[in-house]
């Protein structure tokens, strides 16, 4: 076959499932596109010898997903594989065992093809915080693919991987899926077992799926949640994932909060956003604008909450145990010489916000109303789905950005994050779908729902998307 | 210094102590991980990606060590938190792999509470840390050539237990230490052994004039792994604190390390100490909600303890607080003392005398628990019934104890074999108690002018006659028959 590159995951595992399509030969042509990827998306690929374990007769066959191979976020940990979190101070780390939601994955016959890029340690919305550098958008090879999970998603528009994981913790899966004119979901807090995945900020991170449309995204999604005896906050998943099927979205209430849908909204991707509302409506929705009134502080709350469990997640990388460690005479220089040259400078300006923000002293005027704040916010959006089914937004202010562009300011940098952070810490699930260009850059159209609700996000998203039509060929050209 | 001012050397001063105890869970498994227990085994051989702190592992609490919590905030009477939370301690040291410590803050499993006469602040949960091997002579991490690190011992189950400073003397917290050392040991939660580390405690002492109420600036002390070096810190620091406040000087607030080769405290190095810990909620756990049932569970789990068994000893048998206490406080005491009450012998002792029996034979055994001994609870009890019977004198029955701790036995046999049996009746003692008056007419001449003092020259007389096998009550019966009194 040579059209491989062309079917989307689910319709290569269901070649495999009817016998038109050999597992091996599928895994090897994704391989070999990865270690042809030139867009810095993989920090490593399979070798040949992971083609012939997964050819016939190998994992793949008779699985639910087909054998079709899998990108997988550098922070996922992987049995003998490097695993680095996108930083210096692991590299070249192969962790002792394997991440739950890798190994569920692959026991369900998705086997690993790679590890893809990320911003350091989760942390970035442009994938420039890498310290394997940067990754390039497919769309515009000078422009940025978003983060973190900027590989897993330039890899999967770009076809060099047929689907990919990432994690998301204030819109790491769906800013850079956005950016990149593809699907990413981001699930219920606890839906999707932790354990193995290099932490950020613990209570907000989530694994999700990075795929081309919104079928794969259930396919892989169903096979990923589950309760995990290894991950305390881990909820079994309360019904079967569905693979979703409506075509129209009649009695769908869909609300656009009041608050957030502020300024620094690019023209170009109001306009995409206004016209799928459109597109809604015209599928049998009605559209209503609902009050978030706290929505427009998650953003400040969040770049509280994460730092601080990040600098507390971070304390382990020492250089006692592993990974990098600079020697020294005494432990305290050992200790300051090993993470002042093994992480970057936003990981280190992040560690330096959350340390400050639970010293002694500070902690109530910083984590605790922080905290205090993701409770209001989480109520806000309790109330809305009292009136709304979904609330919908642009996943991100803007197209994808010229690389170099943000990364002197910061501030600038998080309020890419603007439209994505309020559902982390409110623990409710968001997909990114894409909803149309600007400037001949993907646009992102953002759906959330309750808690558990992913089976009618998905059901929404798809309905969206058939009546949409994205072409999203470009990218893999 | 009898110049200055401040030198009051007419004040009296009372310590005020509190403890912080340190108890590892005799679980099967770690605190947070699958880890079994380690005593003693290979170093790093107990180890997996959680307790090592590898990139991406997470805790799940153990709900043995939770059970084992409950029992012991029950056996101290404190109020169980039907929620409580842990939260992450953050500080670096190559024995805490996470670079943080695991532990419960504002949110403990319990509060309040009491053991004897010590009330309890809190009883909380938390992992304990690897052990680390400094190469050098210093014994600590700095000026060490290099250190090692055993994971081991890392996240092991650790009960914090923290008193009020409700004591105030170093011999006072030792007894009240083997109280609680019992009552844990009996609950089975712990080995609870000091010099094995699985029963640490700390000390904070401060010193005020008796009678004020404001407490003075106290001191912590660390490392005394032992009871006795327990007792010689307190007092050790309660002397130097004394010493200082009596030279117009004042104690300053820091942490002692106690030497256990020079028996002296040396202040740790204030970097070692100042820490801010950037307590907060861990989010990798749930908080931890007690259930009925695990109530219940924790109920039927705790047995009767020691301060429970003293009271029931005073009650019920009507033993002096003493005895109660003494028996009471070591179980083994405990369980032979009640033993030897339930066999039913023909000479049933009563509790009291048997109490002090018990007391008798404890020191008399080098075991520390007198069912090891030769002698078994059944036969004390014969002897303590044959006295009571007044079949066997106090002293004959000593020397039956005697013979029973060498060879064990039954002590009827004894005494009739080494013929101990008390000289009853006034046809055996009298010609006796005739022949001591007639062989001490100054004593008969003091008697019958009323001074009872020089009795005893005849009642020993008898006795080494009778080789202490009569009854000196009826010794001095006899004496006032005969001299018609």
């Amino acid at each position: 076959m040579s059209d491989i590159v062309a079917l989307t995951a689910a319709q290569a595992a269901a070649a495999v499932g009817k016998g038109d399509l050999d597992p091996g030969e599928l895994f090897e042509a994704y391989r070999a596109r990865a270690a042809a990827d030139d867009l810095n998306a993989f920090v490593w690929v399979a070798g040949e010898d992971a083609t012939r374990a997964n050819g016939a007769g190998g994992a793949g066959g008779a699985s639910p997903l087909g054998g079709v191979p899998l990108g997988v976020k550098d922070l996922f940990c992987t049995e003998g594989v490097p695993s680095q979190a996108g930083s210096k101070i692991l590299e070249d780390y192969r962790p002792p065992y394997t991440a739950t939601v890798v190994r569920k994955l692959a026991e369900a016959g998705a086997p690993l093809l790679g590890k893809t890029n990320q911003d350091e340690f989760a942390m970035g919305s442009s994938n420039e915080n890498s310290a394997f550098g940067p990754v390039l958008n497919p769309w515009d090879r000078g422009r940025v693919p978003g983060g973190s999970s900027g590989g897993s998603a330039a890899a999967v528009a770009a076809g060099t991987a047929p689907w990919a994981i990432g994690t998301d913790t204030g819109g790491s899966i769906r800013q850079p899926a956005a950016l990149c004119g593809i699907v990413g979901l981001k699930p219920t807090y606890g839906s999707c077992s932790r354990f193995g995945m290099i932490a950020f900020a613990s209570s907000l991170d989530q694994a999700g799926p990075l795929t081309r449309d919104v079928t794969d995204a259930a396919l892989l999604f169903g096979h990923m949640v589950g309760r995990d005896d290894r991950d305390a906050t881990s909820i079994q998943f309360p019904e079967e994932v569905r693979r979703p099927t409506a075509q129209r979205l009649d009695g769908i209430r869909l609300g656009v909060p009041d608050d957030l849908t502020g300024e620094g909204v690019e023209p170009g991707v109001m306009a995409r956003f206004e016209a799928t509302l459109q597109i809604a409506r015209d599928l049998g929705a009605t559209v209503e604008r609902v009050p978030l009134p706290h929505a427009d502080y998650g953003l400040s709350a969040y770049y509280v909450l994460a730092p601080a469990e990040a600098s507390s997640n971070l304390a382990r990388f020492d250089g006692v145990r592993y990974g990098l460690r600079r020697d020294a005479d005494d432990l305290l220089t050992m200790y300051t010489k090993t993470r002042h040259d093994g992480f970057g400078p936003e990981v280190r300006r992040r560690i330096l916000i959350g340390t400050y923000a639970l010293s002694s002293g500070y902690y109530d005027a910083y984590y605790g109303r922080a905290q205090r704040v993701r409770t209001k916010i989480a109520d806000d959006f309790r109330s809305a789905f009292e009136r709304v089914d979904l609330i919908v937004t642009p996943t991100s202010p803007g197209v994808a950005f010229e690389l170099g562009a943000k990364t002197a300011d910061p501030l600038a940098m998080y309020l890419n994050d603007y439209f994505t952070v309020p559902m982390p810490l409110a623990g409710i699930p968001a997909i990114s779908i894409p909803c149309g260009l600007s400037e001949d850059l993907p646009v992102g159209f953002q759906l959330a729902g309750p808690a558990f609700s992913e089976n009618r996000i998905l059901d929404a998203a798809y309905a969206l998307e058939q009546a949409i039509g994205f072409d999203n060929s470009p990218a893999r050209a | 210094m009898s110049t200055t001012s401040q030198a009051p050397t007419d004040v009296t001063y009372e310590p005020v102590i509190g403890l912080e105890i340190h108890v590892q869970l005799r679980t099967r498994t770690k605190m947070f991980c699958g880890c079994e227990l380690s005593f003693g085994e290979p170093p790093n051989t107990h180890t997996c990606e959680v307790c090592l702190g590898l990139p991406g592992a997470l805790p799940v609490a153990n709900a043995e060590a939770i059970h084992y919590g409950l029992m012991i905030g029950l056996a101290l009477g404190c109020e169980l938190a039907p929620q409580s939370i842990f939260h992450r301690k953050n500080y670096f040291y190559p024995d805490l792999p996470k670079g943080y410590q695991i532990s419960q803050y504002d949110e403990p499993l319990c509060r309040g509470g009491r053991l004897a006469d010590v009330r309890i602040h809190r009883v909380h949960l938390e992992e304990d840390a690897a052990k680390l091997v400094h190469a050098g002579s210093s014994g600590r991490i700095h000026g060490s050539a290099h250190s090692i690190v055993d994971f081991n011992r890392g996240g092991t189950p650790l009960a914090e237990i923290v008193t009020e400073p409700d004591l105030r003397a170093a011999e006072e917290c030792g007894e009240w230490l083997r109280l609680l050392r019992t009552t844990l040991r009996q609950l089975g939660v712990s080995d609870v052994n000091m010099e094995e580390g699985s029963l640490r405690c700390d000390a904070n002492v401060s010193i005020r004039p008796v009678g004020r109420r404001e407490l003075g600036t106290k001191t912590e002390l660390k490392n005394m792994n032992s009871f006795r070096f327990l007792e010689k810190g307190i007092r050790a620091e309660i002397a130097r604190q004394e010493a200082l406040v009596r030279a117009g000087e004042e104690v300053v607030q820091e942490t002692l390390h106690f030497d256990p080769r020079t028996e002296t405290l040396t202040p740790l190095r204030s970097k070692e100490e100042a820490h801010d810990y950037r307590y907060f909620p861990e989010p990798d756990l749930v908080p931890v909600t007690i259930t009925p049932e695990m109530l219940e569970r924790a109920r039927a789990a705790v047995p009767e303890l020691p301060a429970a068994r003293a009271e029931r000893f005073e009650r019920d048998l009507g033993l002096t607080s003493d005895s109660a206490k003494l028996l009471a406080w070591r179980a083994e005491l405990g369980d032979y003392f009640e033993a030897a009450l339930a066999g039913n012998g023909p000479h049933p002792p009563e509790p009291q005398p048997l109490a002090n029996w018990v007391n008798e034979l404890v020191a008399r055994i080098e075991v520390e628990d007198p069912a090891e001994s030769r002698v078994e609870p059944g036969a004390l009890a014969t002897l303590v019934g044959l006295v009571t019977e007044r079949k066997v004198t106090q002293n004959a029955a000593k020397q039956v104890l005697d013979t029973l701790v060498a060879e064990g036995g039954d002590p009827e046999r004894i005494v009739e074999r080494e013929g101990l049996g008390a000289i009853g009746g006034g046809d055996t003692l009298e010609p006796i108690v005739q022949q001591a008056l007639d062989a001490n007419p100054d004593v008969v001449e003091k008697l019958r002018e009323g001074n009872m003092k020089p009795i005893g020259v005849i009642v020993g007389f008898v006795m080494r006659e009778t080789k202490g096998r009569a009854d000196g009550g009826e010794i001095t019966r006899i004496v006032h028959e005969q001299l018609g009194l």
